[in-house]
């Protein structure tokens, strides 16, 4: 039992803090929101050269072979800073369903373009019906000759408005909820039949709603897996995101802290009132007890029992978001008015971590899920 | 990074299940899966047992009986034997005196008392709160006056756990009442609960159990050679003492064990329409129990994983402050659902600790233990440096505030 870094570990983490250190600042990070894509090119070069879009797959892909605590220590980072850059959909995501859904020869053709970040990807997956449910699928896929013809309507497609490749779940076969007769594809943007409407999300970050009209691609288009193939990489996703929560949650309470010592009201410190010390105490306690399932998260991530991986991951979602949410709210509340500005960092770290409690499932959907299968310690 | 137990630690856990359910007697087995507290005699018997495998205090040194052990190893006999559940080593004797007593004690002291202390031959309970002297614990007015080669002490200790089963007590007494600061006063003591002027009175608590007592002083004869630690800087020991062993407050296999049970019970358990175990909103709070209890474990085999580290290159872990504040909530919200599973039949009163428990036999054991450990376990927050205690501790020691 280890909970260190190794060296090299360090090393990443330390060359991605003081590059987020040079490029993010807050008041950088607002000018990046207003440009055209959203994010900032530039920092995603700069992601490039150090390696971080390669980061998961293989070296004999043209990858780097890190495994899922790299990632966790890259998506920590992230989460301090709150960048905007599509990581998550492209290299977590579209990473994963490449590592584990493509052919060599797809991968061969596209790794070497994302380590370059020259291609972007992003997972379409929500229905307007669908809620959480991954299985929850109308966009069909019919056969067309040796292809597929894809039509349906997919929303909140994060990062989809900038990406150059859809990876598009689409029911081939049965009735729209089974869990059987999912397919996914690969769509690049462009093709004829794609429509997409760019928007903002919540937490300043972009996403595009997207509607297939008889959209034609080729028989390889189709990964391998199916469902359990997408069910494995929002696993890894969750692992992911938990990191990232980890890392908006302490920067959130750093800020706070240095603001409970610096605000002064009634001639003194706002932090020497128990009350509010109380109140950072337990914030701190959120932390650690989320620090503790975004590690467990990185330990699951790799695991190829599918069900068993599947129920600790939703245990990791379900207190992530309990934390996320006493921190992210608590967050506004010591600081008072000035958290509730476009300003000022702190109500920021609340809409993002507000977000990630609900992407891939909120807490009411994992518990109840869990609680079907059986709950966390299953009878031995 | 390498978060998964190895195969050496596996076959571990694997030998001390096996000896646990070898020699772990059917009456304690029994008496401590329907959720009772074992009896003197099983905890004494069972303790021995322990000490004569070499497991009894294998955190304290290897030559005062302690084993070679990483900080993981330890954890996983702990789990194993609360998870079983069998007695935990007494802990006034293993987790705080024995450690005070090998920082601090006299060759001479430790010859004597700490074979004793581990095989549970002197049973010790701990005399360090007063009635004017609970979360600030150094304002405690017990009065240790030197004569010759005695103290006479004089004054009122209370909430003493299980006096009434003791040999022996430690304790805080003030023994220079014009020190500057009231912690530089005090000084640490261990006394014969047989020594004339010694009295326990029994506080009956809000389940009708009795478990804490108070204990009085009057003109009580302690020999100097029973001061442990340097006159004055008895607060050092009990810095110390409190300090120690903070993994153990979360008790996580002891919980892990409560949720087994309670998921068999509640399969069970008449519910109205069905059984208790099928109503979504009991499954609901129970698998979010579950899910706060993993994550729990996580952050104890976190702060184990520090404490294997040279004592040179441990950093205070904020961690550690998580057990003692989530542990005891999460055993409290764990009471909580037992007493929901039980329903009306949890109105049933009965003393856990006579002999014929359970009679007139109106409702299942468990169902009458349901509502007097809820009311019981409420302690876990207030003592051992209450919950606010703790978070005063935070907010001073990691947050700077």
């Amino acid at each position: 039992m280890d909970f260190d870094l190794s060296e090299d570990q360090r090393l990443l983490q330390d060359s991605l803090s003081k590059l987020l250190k040079d490029k993010y600042g807050f008041e950088q990070r607002k000018g990046y929101m207003k440009s055209e894509t959203g994010w900032s090119r530039d920092v995603w070069a700069a992601y490039a050269e150090l390696g971080l879009l390669g980061m998961p797959f293989a070296e004999e892909d043209g990858g780097l072979g890190y495994g899922a605590v790299e990632t966790m220590i890259v998506a920590e980072q992230m989460g301090r800073s709150l960048t905007l850059e599509p990581f998550m959909s492209t290299v977590v995501m579209g990473g994963g369903f490449l590592r584990h859904g493509a052919t060599a020869e797809q991968r061969a053709a596209m790794v070497p373009e994302i380590a370059a970040g020259n291609l972007l990807l992003a997972f379409a997956h929500t229905e307007p019906q669908s809620r959480f449910d991954l299985n929850d699928v109308a966009t069909t896929a019919k056969k067309d000759g040796a292809g597929w013809a894809i039509d349906g309507r997919k929303g909140v497609v994060v990062h989809g408005d900038t990406a150059d490749q859809l990876i598009v779940t689409a029911r081939i076969s049965g009735a729209r909820r089974d869990r059987d007769g999912i397919g996914v594809f690969l769509v690049p943007a462009n093709a004829q039949g794609v429509t997409r409407r760019g928007f903002g999300t919540s937490d300043g970050q972009r996403a595009a709603d997207i509607t297939f009209d008889n959209v034609k691609v080729g028989a390889e288009a189709e990964l391998k897996g199916g469902l359990a193939l997408a069910e494995r990489v929002v696993d890894e996703t969750m692992a992911a995101l938990s990191a990232e929560a980890i890392g908006c949650m302490e920067a959130a309470k750093d800020l706070t802290v240095d603001y409970l010592k610096t605000r002064k009201q009634f001639g003194r410190p706002i932090g020497s009132f128990q009350s509010l010390q109380h109140r950072a105490a337990e914030m701190m306690v959120c932390l650690e007890q989320a620090r503790s399932m975004a590690m467990l998260a990185a330990m699951m991530a790799s695991e190829p029992d599918a069900a068993e991986r599947r129920r600790q991951m939703r245990a990791v979602k379900i207190e992530i978001g309990r934390n996320a949410r006493f921190v992210g709210q608590q967050t506004v509340q010591m600081h008072g008015g000035i958290a509730m500005t476009m300003e000022y960092a702190g109500g920021h770290y609340l809409k993002r971590l507000t977000v990630i409690e609900n992407m891939f499932g909120d807490m009411d959907h994992h518990l109840a899920a869990l609680s079907e299968e059986g709950g966390v310690f299953l009878a031995a | 990074m390498e978060l998964r137990f190895t195969e050496e630690e596996r076959a571990f856990r694997q030998e001390v299940r096996e000896w646990i359910d070898a020699n772990l007697p059917a009456e304690t087995r029994e008496r401590m899966a329907s959720g009772r507290t074992p009896t003197k005699a099983m905890q004494v018997d069972w303790q021995k047992r322990l000490y004569a495998k070499g497991w009894a205090v294998p955190h304290w040194p290897v030559e005062w009986g302690g084993q070679p052990w990483s900080a993981i190893k330890r954890f996983i006999l702990s789990e194993e034997i609360q998870s079983t559940p069998a007695p935990t080593p007494l802990g006034f004797n293993c987790n705080m005196l024995g450690p005070v007593m090998v920082a601090f004690g006299t060759e001479e002291q430790k010859k004597h008392f700490l074979p004793k202390i581990a095989n549970l031959d002197l049973w010790f309970c701990q005399g360090f709160s007063e009635p004017g002297a609970g979360s600030d614990l150094a304002s405690l007015k017990t009065r240790a006056v030197r004569e010759g080669d005695h103290y006479i002490v004089n004054g009122q200790k209370t909430w003493t756990t299980l006096a009434q089963h003791a040999d022996w007590i430690f304790l805080l007494v003030r023994t220079d009442p014009g020190a500057a600061k009231q912690q530089e006063g005090i000084s640490f003591l261990i006394a014969d609960m047989k020594t004339p002027g010694i009295t326990v009175r029994p506080i009956i608590t809000v389940d009708g159990a009795h478990e804490v007592n108070e204990v009085f002083f009057d003109d009580v004869k302690v020999p100097v050679a029973n001061l442990i630690g340097t006159e004055n800087r008895g607060w050092d020991c009990a810095k110390f003492l409190l300090s120690n062993e903070r993994t153990g407050q979360a008790r996580v296999g002891a919980s892990k064990e409560r949720i087994r049970r309670l998921k068999l019970i509640a399969k069970e358990a008449p519910g109205g329409a069905r059984p208790v175990m099928e109503d979504p909103r009991f499954r609901s709070r129970l698998t979010d129990v579950e899910v706060q209890l993993k994550a729990l474990e996580m952050t104890t085999l976190r702060v184990l994983a520090d404490e294997n580290r040279a004592l040179s290159q441990r950093k205070p872990n904020p961690a550690s402050s998580v057990l003692k504040i989530r542990g005891t909530e999460l055993q409290q919200a764990i009471s909580e659902l037992y007493v929901m599973a039980a329903g009306p039949y949890g109105l049933v009163s009965a003393d856990p600790e006579a002999d014929r428990w359970n009679e007139p036999e109106v409702a299942q054991d468990w169902q009458t233990l349901a509502q007097a450990t809820y009311f019981n376990w409420r302690k876990q927050s207030i003592y051992g440096g209450s919950t606010e205690i703790q978070k005063n501790i935070m907010a001073k020691a990691f947050l700077g505030l």
